[in-house]
């Protein structure tokens, strides 16, 4: 069995024979343009949010992210790596569930939702310390042959696997949207179907719900999970964060 | 309040337009779409936005539910030497908001 | 793992757009009472949207007059195929540098827009645009 899991892996990893390409690639002129210009980007709006919340002083401890951190610009390269191994979880967590490991243990501040527009500004303002950088997240186990597993697992009332979608019909149309091979790399993004930003985990609730499946809960393991192998799978791809998506 | 970002280019020679771009933070809700029960959301817009340039009138818009949530505008200045621009803009409820800007002619 | 059937039908809803949409009769009565005496003519205005709309929610719009024989008072947009006809008036003032303005519009469905400019000599200008929107496939 556990011979067979790393092949699965790779095999999942893999990618057919194609290039891999960003949402961005597959996304119109004007959606790509509204993402190059910042001036213009919606989700600056949330960055600037965060900037806020980087320096405000939250909770018991009286400390603020800078406290501890400094200038956000510190962060530079920090988001690339995520999700990251958490000794206190025993696994990988995502930049939100750091976030908020980082308030409850340091601050003493709650911990947000995962729908907070402050934690989208905070891993926004943190995730964008790290565009142009290549997506660097380690590719640990058991957790990754978890994400691979659920990414192959056929859900919900319609039965389908995200791998169905995303990798056996990327490039193809559903309802007339272009299907995108599922990368990770501008979360959190300013989706127009949204009207707003949202973070990855929203996305993959969207896609739950789209196919008629319960979702998993928010800083799940399962959650995780596919948060790991979408980002391994992407390895090597620029962050756009904060990126904007049709 | 609501959050609203403004930018002005760095080098503004006078007597030469150059393009300011706003970012506002609004659901701008339409009054066309249900909840989960079905009820009507209202409708909660701005409604309309004025920018002026040491008190004379850039630009002077209305907006109906037809302008995209977190509004979004760009729009041309003409300045002739430095000088603080106003954004005012209002919502279905009246409630105003004015943002400034500096700008400085080089 | 699934869902119940009546939350099923309620997400299908909530993602219902209005059923009723403005004729292009109305939007042609809007702009007749705009115009009123004046001469309409096609050109001089130019209003710039993509003729294939990824997401009807946000699209980008930008509309500019270059080179009017006289001065800019207003730009109208109008949208033939939206619940409510009217998008925008923008009025430049002394301190405008141009006629032009960029924004992001709403459109329901696939349909045509029109963005009229009025000038201080009184001529009316008109622009069109007849695009296709397309919405995403799974919504929340």
């Amino acid at each position: 069995m556990k011979r067979v899991l790393p092949l699965t892996v790779a095999a999942a990893l893999l990618l057919g024979a194609g290039e891999r390409r960003s949402g961005y690639d597959d996304a119109g002129p004007e959606t790509r343009a509204m993402q190059d210009d910042d001036a213009a980007n919606p989700a600056f709006l949330w960055v600037q949010q965060g900037e806020s919340l980087w320096a405000a002083v939250e909770g018991a401890a009286g400390k603020s992210c800078a406290s501890c951190h400094g200038e956000v610009a510190r962060m530079r390269g920090v988001a690339a790596r995520y999700p990251a191994f958490e000794p206190k979880l025993n696994r990988p967590v995502t930049i939100e569930e750091r976030i908020n490991l980082c308030r409850v243990d340091h601050m003493g501040a709650p911990a947000l939702a995962w729908n907070d527009d402050g934690l989208l500004g905070l891993s926004s303002l943190i995730g964008l310390q790290s565009r142009g950088a290549p997506v660097a997240v380690e590719p640990r186990e058991p957790l990754l042959s978890e994400g691979a597993k659920l990414f192959r697992e056929r859900m919900g009332q319609l039965n389908m696997s995200c791998a169905q979608c995303h990798e056996d019909r990327a490039g193809l149309k559903l309802a007339g949207s272009l299907i995108p091979q599922a990368h990770p790399n501008g979360y959190p993004e300013y989706r127009l179907e949204w009207q707003g930003m949202g973070s990855l985990y929203r996305r993959l609730r969207n896609c739950m719900i789209g196919v008629r499946a319960e979702p998993f809960p928010p800083n799940s393991r399962e959650a995780a999970a596919l948060a790991l192998f979408l980002a391994v799978r992407a390895n090597g791809m620029k962050v756009e964060t904060p990126a904007v998506r049709p | 309040m609501v959050r609203v970002l403004i930018n002005v280019p760095k080098q503004i020679r006078a007597n030469e337009p150059f393009d300011v771009k706003v970012l506002i933070s609004h659901p701008m809700e339409s009054g066309q779409r249900r909840d989960q029960v079905g009820q009507p959301i209202p409708r909660d817009i701005i409604n309309h936005f004025i920018a002026t340039l040491d008190g004379e009138t850039v630009l002077d818009a209305d907006f109906f539910p037809a302008i995209a949530a977190n509004p979004f505008l760009s729009f041309s200045v003409v300045a002739e030497k430095s000088g603080t621009l106003a954004l005012t803009f209002v919502d279905d409820h009246g409630v105003t908001q004015t943002e400034l800007a500096a700008i400085t002619v080089t | 793992m699934t869902l119940p059937r009546r939350r099923f039908v309620l997400i299908t809803t909530c993602a219902a757009v209005s059923p009723a949409s403005a004729k292009p009769a109305e939007v042609a009565t809007l702009i007749q009472a705009l115009v009123g005496d004046a001469s309409l003519k096609d050109g001089l205005i130019h209003l710039d949207l993509p003729v294939m709309v990824e997401n009807g929610n946000a699209v980008a719009m930008s509309v500019s007059v270059a080179d009017p024989p006289s001065p800019v008072e207003a730009i109208h947009v109008f949208a033939e195929g939206n619940p409510l006809p009217r998008v925008a008036v923008f009025r430049f003032g002394p301190r405008s540098g141009a006629p032009r303005v960029g924004t992001r519009i709403r459109l329901a469905t696939s349909q045509t827009v029109i963005a009229i400019a009025k000038l201080r000599d009184g001529s009316c200008w008109r622009d069109s645009v007849d695009l296709l929107v397309t919405l995403a496939a799974c919504i929340e």
